[in-house]
């Protein structure tokens, strides 16, 4: 494992196999009367978020305390930064009060990558979004999630035909999916208005559509991205009522999925935008899932960017520096 | 009475070598190497050394007034000697705007007062450079500082009709408009080059058409009303192409090209590191090529070098949240020689046209840009062809810091400045006191 998880492309084959295996074996904590391991006692990690984002901030924090780590969450909102601080006085603030790990979220692309390699700081940087880049670990619990469904939970994703809707333009999860399900063996379609698809995104290692139907019926998985109703005064589509007859995955779009398929949204969801409220809520639905499995994950990553003490999850006792294995 | 010098074997333009005598300001005469004889002249070794013709900057932002922190025009015009300059032309989006007599005056005596390079302001085409109303450029024209050249960079002249008429007014005193061809709408919170590559980092794209269709929007402007039009820091292929077309139709079309755009490429933006953050963007390796063909052939008259100084605090931070610019005029010349002279595209009587002749001649700049040649001003540089750099932001003599050849090598090293006959840099360094 590289130092810090920036981006997708951090991730070769090995070290995301490793990371998808590490979170299975947390998952089964998840079943567990006490939930918390002792590994990271005494590091301390910082959720440093300038964006609102609740459901990711609670999952790295549920993450990081099942880890027994000390959590400080840094919110920009009604703090210094909102008075002018910079990104680089606040993260000197943080590397003075000894923060082990970062999880930033930003809303400036490669404000993650600034942190972690201007010399602000020590500690390793996972990013949880920044600006329209990227989101590594949604990609990494998105990955697992299939691995479940779609693979019977172990090794990779060759071969798995992933079919990814919506605004790609502005979707940092998409980013991240494409580069770490591409590493997986996954073969991934990008279906979109021309509008949100980006220039150069024929040099992505996936294929496009402009059409829906088409790639549905032989998906194993079809993964719906969050679109603003906003983009349409900027012209990327016409109407919301119109990217939705589109683009947008109803009740007759997912009978054209093959029977195993199975329908994943990162969230928040449009309900009756990007996808109908019958879809969402159907069975074949693992958007829930998706939840409970992003905070596994985010245990795994920081388990092993931190170099924790062994996992323990067995009956040895915890012994000390033997984890981060690579 | 000012000393007076014997530059003693110096190639002029990297010819023959020949001593030249620099007496009252100018050039007294020009002789064989080693024949030169005056009484207490000081000798100046520059065996081995490259005579141009000092440089001429049509692009450069001092700062002053308004962003002092960044830059003032003394630690530019500093800059700018050390880089080999003798005349710089002052952008006119200071704070308040140079869109008045007063300013322009203002930067001008500032200039004089420095004394290191003859400053020329270039006065706003709009007031406040918003892109309305016309500023009084007839009261910058015939004000003490003489503007020629009219530009809102920083801003595109972007309504049709205020830039036709900008173009057609300007003609009554000589001047020409220098657009900064950005259509803005196209470019709303542009982060950098829009290709392959801006997807990848998810930076908002800067497409190459925003630049294009200015251009040819303004190349017809000023055929169809027989205008002079500059264009500014130009960087794309296709860009090259639209004024390459624009001067077979004998449209007079001028255009400039900044070091940067002819040496980096927009890779380095994936290091997300604001000091690569410039407007317009650093383009893609095939842009660059173009561009450097293009100033070998004419096409791009002149290297300008939108030397843009910020403070640290404007770089130091997150890319989306950091100032557009580089500082330029101290690694000007060796980025030219090793973008184009090293390549063999361009040779020092070449590096002397596209750097200070077809400058000076473009912002109508008396006394610069000339032959060295016995009766004309004594405004020359000495070159040392041989010589290398390794660019060290610390030891730059502008007030900020933004290189983005911090660490880099550069070929050739600028041993000596005339400003009039007087040394603004001896022995590779600046020269402390210098009076106007």
């Amino acid at each position: 494992m590289k130092r810090h998880l920036l981006s997708g492309a951090d991730l070769d084959r090995e070290d995301a196999l490793l990371v998808l295996d590490t979170a299975a074996e947390l998952a089964s904590l998840t079943d567990r009367a006490v939930k918390k391991l002792p590994t990271l006692r005494g590091r301390t990690v910082v959720n440093l978020f300038f964006e609102d984002s609740t459901r990711t901030r609670i999952s790295f924090e549920a993450a990081a305390k099942r880890l027994s780590a000390d959590v400080i969450n840094f919110s920009a909102k009604g703090s210094s930064v909102s008075k002018g601080e910079s990104l680089k006085d606040t993260a000197l603030t943080l590397e003075a009060m000894g923060a082990d790990a970062v999880v930033i979220r930003h809303h400036a692309s490669g404000a993650p990558h600034r942190l972690a390699h201007s010399g602000w700081i020590q500690g390793s940087v996972v990013n949880a979004g920044d600006g329209t880049h990227e989101h590594s670990t949604q990609a990494l619990l998105d990955a697992f999630t299939m691995r479940r469904h779609l693979a019977g939970g172990t090794g990779d994703l060759e071969g798995r035909r992933i079919v990814i809707v919506g605004d790609v333009l502005h979707s940092r999860v998409a980013r991240s999916n494409v580069l770490l399900l591409s590493t997986l063996g996954a073969e991934v379609t990008l279906v979109a208005p021309p509008t949100l698809l980006p220039v150069g995104v024929e040099s992505w290692p996936c294929s496009t559509a402009y059409d829906l139907d088409g790639p549905l019926k032989n998906a194993d998985a079809v993964m719906m991205l969050r679109v603003q109703r906003e983009r349409m005064n900027a012209a990327f589509f016409p109407s919301a009522r119109e990217y939705s007859r589109r683009y947008g995955l109803d009740a007759r779009r997912m009978a054209l999925l093959p029977d195993h398929a199975i329908v994943m949204h990162p969230g928040p969801m449009n309900r009756g935008m990007e996808i109908a409220a019958e879809v969402a809520d159907s069975d074949r639905s693992v958007i829930v899932e998706q939840v409970s499995n992003g905070v596994s994950v985010r245990m795994a990553v920081l388990y092993l960017l931190l170099g924790g003490a062994q996992l323990g999850l067995g009956d040895d006792a915890p012994t000390t520096d033997a984890g981060a294995e690579a | 009475m000012t000393e007076t010098f014997i530059v003693r074997s110096a190639r002029v333009l990297g010819g023959e070598p020949r001593d030249l005598v620099l007496r009252d300001g100018v050039i007294a005469d020009v002789v064989q190497a080693g024949s030169a004889r005056a009484d207490g002249a000081t000798e100046i070794d520059a065996a081995g050394l490259v005579a141009l013709p000092g440089l001429v900057d049509l692009h450069t932002h001092l700062r002053e007034p308004g962003r002092e922190d960044a830059e003032t025009v003394e630690t530019g015009s500093r800059a700018a000697a050390a880089g080999g300059f003798t005349a710089v032309f002052a952008m006119a989006n200071t704070d308040p705007v140079a869109d008045t007599a007063g300013t322009v005056e203002q930067v001008l005596r500032l200039g004089q007062e420095a004394g290191y390079v003859d400053v020329q302001p270039i006065g706003a085409v709009t007031v406040g450079l918003g892109g309305q109303q016309l500023a009084e450029l007839g009261a910058m024209a015939t004000s003490a500082a003489q503007v020629r050249v009219f530009s809102d960079d920083g801003k595109c002249v972007h309504d049709a009709v205020i830039m036709r008429r900008a173009l057609e007014y300007v003609k009554a005193f000589d001047g020409v408009i220098a657009q900064h061809a950005q259509e803005p709408r196209l470019t709303e919170d542009a982060q950098m080059n829009e290709g392959a590559l801006s997807g990848i980092l998810g930076l908002r794209g800067w497409p190459a058409v925003a630049e294009e269709a200015i251009i040819a929007r303004d190349v017809l402007l000023a055929e169809h009303v027989g205008s002079r039009l500059h264009v500014c820091h130009v960087s794309t292929a296709g860009s090259v192409e639209l004024i390459r077309w624009a001067k077979s139709r004998g449209i007079d079309v001028t255009a400039e090209v900044t070091p940067h755009h002819l040496l980096l490429t927009e890779d380095l933006v994936s290091s997300y590191d604001p000091v690569f953050k410039v407007n317009p963007p650093l383009r893609s390796a095939r842009d660059v090529q173009a561009l450097r063909e293009a100033l070998a052939d004419g096409t791009i008259d002149i290297v300008a070098t939108d030397h843009a100084p910020h403070p640290v605090e404007d770089k130091d931070c997150e890319w989306g949240a950091a100032a557009m610019g580089m500082v330029g005029l101290e690694t000007a010349l060796g980025v030219v020689a090793e973008a184009m002279v090293s390549t063999g595209l361009l040779d020092w009587a070449g590096v002397a046209d596209r750097m200070s002749h077809a400058p000076a001649r473009i912002g109508r700049l008396e006394g610069h840009g000339r032959p060295l040649e016995a009766g004309e001003p004594a405004n020359l540089v000495l070159v040392d062809p041989e010589a290398q750099h390794t660019v060290v932001p610390a030891e730059l003599n502008s007030r900020s810091r933004n290189t983005p050849y911090a660490g880099r090598t550069l070929p050739v090293r600028v041993m000596a400045t005339f400003l009039r006959g007087r040394p603004t840099v001896l022995d590779g360094a600046l020269v402390e006191a210098v009076t106007a």
